[in-house]
């Protein structure tokens, strides 16, 4: 290997580990609020880039309806709960939110022809369609078990995963995509030629960064998120739903999610499935983090990502082998430095 | 018990072994998977449901003994029957390592784990050219008996339904034993059963094993009935449908284990057939349904659909004890008088909280040390720093003159100390004669082998007399095969003690066990207290009632805000000068 293919290498695998970073971190949020280990992180990813790129195609893309389909039945549920508790003047918000934005927004999509909108708009569009289903899957899937053990959330992560993945073929079909650049600029240092696109998933992954930190630091919705990891009874009492901390990390973290599949998808081909292990490796740098330490698990996720691009080099066929396998050291480290019994 | 009951379970058998000359070829081949599917999703209720721990990768598992058999009876003509110990040896090493890794982090870092090794296992499986890639390994052997080949569905279907209904058999037998109890406390209990001499990692670790034992089992069978392995079967994915198939059974019960497998493999082959033409395209669209399915029986019914069954089968035997058994070996008595614990300036902070501030004092044998202070002080904490539940911040602990305060609690149990819990900490779904029986695992030696072949009787009926005579002690005879979580709360905290007697203790550390009690309970109690005292056994007890702790203590320490006020006789505390302005406000 020269030193330009290293760096090549180099710039491949840090453009990944910026992503792997901000998943992790998203799968750190999720779990530290909810306890929910966020297996489904992943789809959210492929969702994204396949959303855009189906937009881009000019077809309706199939989350639009599953967006739709949960829409409804959240509304028909949380409105039959206000219908029997006499609270109708919740009827409105409830009916409005869940089942007419998601309408509202297929009907923006039938009228305006998407493939001839500016790109901005369509990731726009791919936001709307694919972020909401975080919360909604929240509403929907894990909020009736938010009480239940670690172990039990994390059979229902699988689960979930498994209905998504299945979903995610049925929407997109088996074929891949990949979407065009957001930008063709490109730059020479050192005589390796810098894709600007690259340059763009570290800066976006850098400000998405900056922004989350303000957004823990600075807001009281983000306070809340911290009190609730820190103590959800305590939080509770203090006013503090547990069902809005829940909401809210989800949708945190079905943003990031679809946002780093738009992100990514000019550089690598996504498919269906795609997202389960992009999720994973995510994974793995939170693994490293102790689902616990935020910057852990950025430095963490980086590691994978370097790690992988140059497995991919010297042993293409075992790349997923070495970068899973790592998890095992890692876990062994982790467990050497606890020294706490914990209640099973 | 109505014979009545017996008799589903007997026409059962008797159809599973006319079977094959009555079904169809096609229907034979499915109660084999069915059988295989079984094997799996049966260690999976022992990990899951049982041990409370759980595995996403026991595909790789039944991958690994598929593997080696392909191998090693395809490349080195090896007989199958020598390649099924390599492919459990491996399969126990490769289990051994990931549950030694994980064991010590929380619960679930160890799914985690399997997750990550499934699919490594997976990929590396159809990478490595030794193994065919991804086309894999063809023509391998079928099984034989001497000189006979075995190679009908039929034949094999004897062989899987003897191999699962076996494993069924020893698993219930290992769960009704000393080991088994040490299992179950897993889920839920896993501080109490420390505190009675369990080690928790190894049981954890014993039940990981054993679980991926039997998932490599199916794989060698699978094998051969096969005759072909690639690596598809042994996915990620198909290790997810494994642990659906427990859960939608009934992940609490050994034979959800093979309603799971039925249901889910049946409805796999309806929908494979039925989708495809619904959705107009192909693809495994099943695993939708079997997805949304699992999230429905977790949020509804979470013990699975085997609880509807239960009733036509004959209810589970609890035995109470037979009588005539020798009674289990004592501990040599401490001599009375003998400093049985030393508490030298102990310290226990909490982050920038001092919960315990340099406290000393001691307990002898034959004598009640009562501990008090108001809520708050730091009694428990210190129970649970010298029961090794917490680890000190700073100072030592002696018992019966060994320091102590870094052993784990379950050695500190073996020495001899027990203790019962402020907030009780039973299994509540046990019975009270098992729950006691936990208590005395450190005086039984049997381990998994003789349990799940019932070499243990001897032993286990020695360990039941002795948990049946300690319950008796504390006036629950009446409560023997009752759930121990049906008892009101103050009954639970006599279960504790007698729980905490069975481990045969030289010393009792008795965390409020009053409260909750009726007043000629509490005399009962009083007098109970008083009897151990006389055989020589040491008492330190946190108690909130004064009538109580002042008729029954020999010497009292006062503990307020983390520090030590004051010590003395009762009849010292009671004239106190710092003791009376904590208790009742200074007079100004």
């Amino acid at each position: 290997m020269d030193l330009q293919i290293a760096l090549l290498l180099g710039q491949d695998g840090i453009a990944n580990g910026a992503i792997y970073a901000l998943l992790a971190l998203a799968l750190v949020l999720v779990f530290a609020v909810t306890r929910v280990i966020f297996i489904p992180q992943g789809e959210f990813v492929a969702f994204g880039a396949l959303t855009l790129a189906s937009l881009q195609a000019g077809q309706l893309p199939g989350t639009l309806w599953l967006l739709l389909c949960l829409g409804s039945v959240i509304a028909l549920i949380d409105g039959w709960e206000a219908w029997r508790a006499r609270r109708f003047k919740k009827l409105p918000t409830i009916v409005l939110l869940n089942g007419g934005a998601p309408l509202l927004l297929a009907g923006a999509l039938l009228t305006f022809s998407p493939a001839d909108l500016p790109l901005t708009l369509q990731v726009l569009a791919a936001l709307l369609i694919v972020v909401p289903l975080g919360p909604m899957l929240y509403r929907l899937v894990y909020q009736p078990v938010a009480d239940l053990t670690v172990l039990v959330l994390l059979i229902v992560s699988v689960a979930l995963h498994v209905v998504l993945v299945g979903l995610g073929l049925l929407f997109f079909g088996a074929e891949g995509s990949r979407t065009p650049a957001f930008t063709e600029a490109s730059f020479e240092i050192g005589g390796t030629l810098l894709q600007g696109q690259t340059l763009l998933v570290l800066l976006a992954s850098a400000v998405l960064i900056v922004a989350l930190y303000l957004f823990f630091e600075r807001t009281i919705y983000g306070k809340a998120l911290r009190a609730t990891a820190m103590n959800r009874t305590g939080a509770r009492l203090m006013g503090i739903s547990s069902r809005l901390a829940g909401l809210l990390s989800f949708g945190l973290s079905a943003a990031i999610g679809a946002f780093s599949g738009i992100l990514i998808s000019p550089l690598t081909t996504i498919y269906y499935d795609s997202g389960f292990l992009i999720g994973l490796k995510g994974f793995v740098g939170a693994i490293i983090g102790g689902l616990a330490s935020y910057p852990v698990a950025a430095a963490g996720a980086l590691l994978v990502g370097l790690l992988e691009s140059y497995a991919s080099f010297w042993a293409s066929a075992f790349k997923e082998v070495i970068v899973f396998t790592l998890v095992i050291p890692v876990l062994l480290w982790r467990s050497l430095k606890t020294r706490h019994m914990e209640e099973g | 018990m109505k014979p009545a009951g017996h008799v589903l379970p007997l026409l059962l058998l008797a159809a599973l072994l006319v079977a094959p000359w009555l079904l169809p070829e096609f229907h034979i081949t499915l109660l084999n998977y069915i059988g295989l599917y079984s094997l799996v999703a049966l260690g999976l209720v022992m990990l899951t449901g049982v041990g409370g721990v759980t595995s996403f990768g026991q595909a790789a598992f039944v991958g690994i003994g598929a593997y080696t058999s392909a191998y090693l009876t395809t490349v080195h003509e090896w007989s199958p029957w020598l390649t099924l110990p390599v492919g459990l040896l491996l399969t126990a090493l490769v289990a051994l390592t990931l549950g030694l890794v994980t064991l010590r982090l929380s619960g679930h870092f160890l799914p985690l784990g399997t997750i990550a090794w499934g699919i490594s296992l997976y990929f590396l499986f159809g990478n490595l050219e030794a193994l065919g890639g991804h086309t894999g390994i063809s023509s391998l052997p079928p099984l034989n008996l001497g000189e006979h080949e075995l190679k009908s569905g039929g034949e094999y279907f004897y062989l899987i339904w003897l191999c699962l209904l076996l494993a069924v058999f020893a698993i219930r037998n290992l769960l009704d034993s000393r080991v088994g109890r040490a299992i179950r406390a897993l889920k839920g209990g896993t501080l109490m059963a420390e505190a009675m001499g369990v080690h928790t990692p190894r049981a954890k670790i014993v039940v990981f094993t054993l679980a991926a034992l039997l998932a490599s089992v199916s794989g060698w069978l699978y094998a051969h009935l096969q005759r072909f392995v690639n690596p598809t079967p042994f996915s990620l994915t198909q290790g997810i449908e494994y642990l659906f198939m427990a859960v939608v059974g009934g992940v609490s019960h050994v034979w959800g284990a093979l309603v799971g497998a039925g249901l889910i493999t049946l409805l796999k082959q309806g929908l494979q057939d039925w989708l495809p033409h619904l959705l107009g395209q192909s693809g495994n669209f099943e695993m939708i349904v079997f997805g949304v399915l699992m999230i429905i029986v977790l949020q509804r019914a979470r013990d699975g659909v085997w609880p509807l069954l239960q009733r036509f089968f004959p209810p589970p035997v609890v035995r109470a004890p037979v009588g005539d058994v020798a009674a289990l070996p004592r501990r040599q008595r401490p001599s009375a008088g003998e400093r049985l614990l030393e508490v030298k300036q102990v310290s226990k902070h909490f982050g920038g909280l001092v919960a315990n501030d340099r406290i000393s004092f001691d307990v002898r044998a034959g004598e009640v040390m009562a501990l008090i202070g108001p809520n708050g002080a730091g009694k428990s904490t210190l129970f649970d720093g010298i029961s090794g539940i917490e680890p000190l911040t700073s100072g030592a602990v002696s018992f019966r003159g060994e320091n102590v305060e870094t052993l784990p609690a379950r050695e500190i149990a073996r020495r001899g100390l027990s203790r019962t819990f402020q907030h009780v900490r039973l299994l509540p779904a046990m019975s009270v004669l098992e729950n006691v029986a936990i208590g005395a695992h450190l005086r039984g030696r049997h381990g998994l082998f003789a349990a799940a072949c019932r070499r243990d009787r001897a032993e286990e009926a020695r360990l039941l007399r002795e948990a049946a005579q300690q319950i008796e002690r504390c006036g629950l005879s009446e409560h023997l095969t009752s759930a121990a979580g049906s008892l009101p709360l103050g009954k639970q905290r006599l279960v504790e003690i007698a729980r905490a007697l069975a481990t045969d203790p030289c010393l009792l550390l008795l965390d409020e066990p009053a409260a909750g009690l009726r007043f000629l309970e509490k005399q009962a109690l009083g007098d109970l207290l008083r009897r151990l005292r006389d055989e020589g056994v040491g008492i330190l007890l946190v108690e909130h009632d004064m009538d109580f702790v002042m008729g029954l203590a020999d010497r009292v320490v006062v503990l307020e805000f983390g520090r030590k006020l004051a010590a003395g006789t009762p009849e010292e505390i009671q004239r106190h000068p710092a003791v009376l302005q904590a208790y009742l406000g200074g007079i100004e």
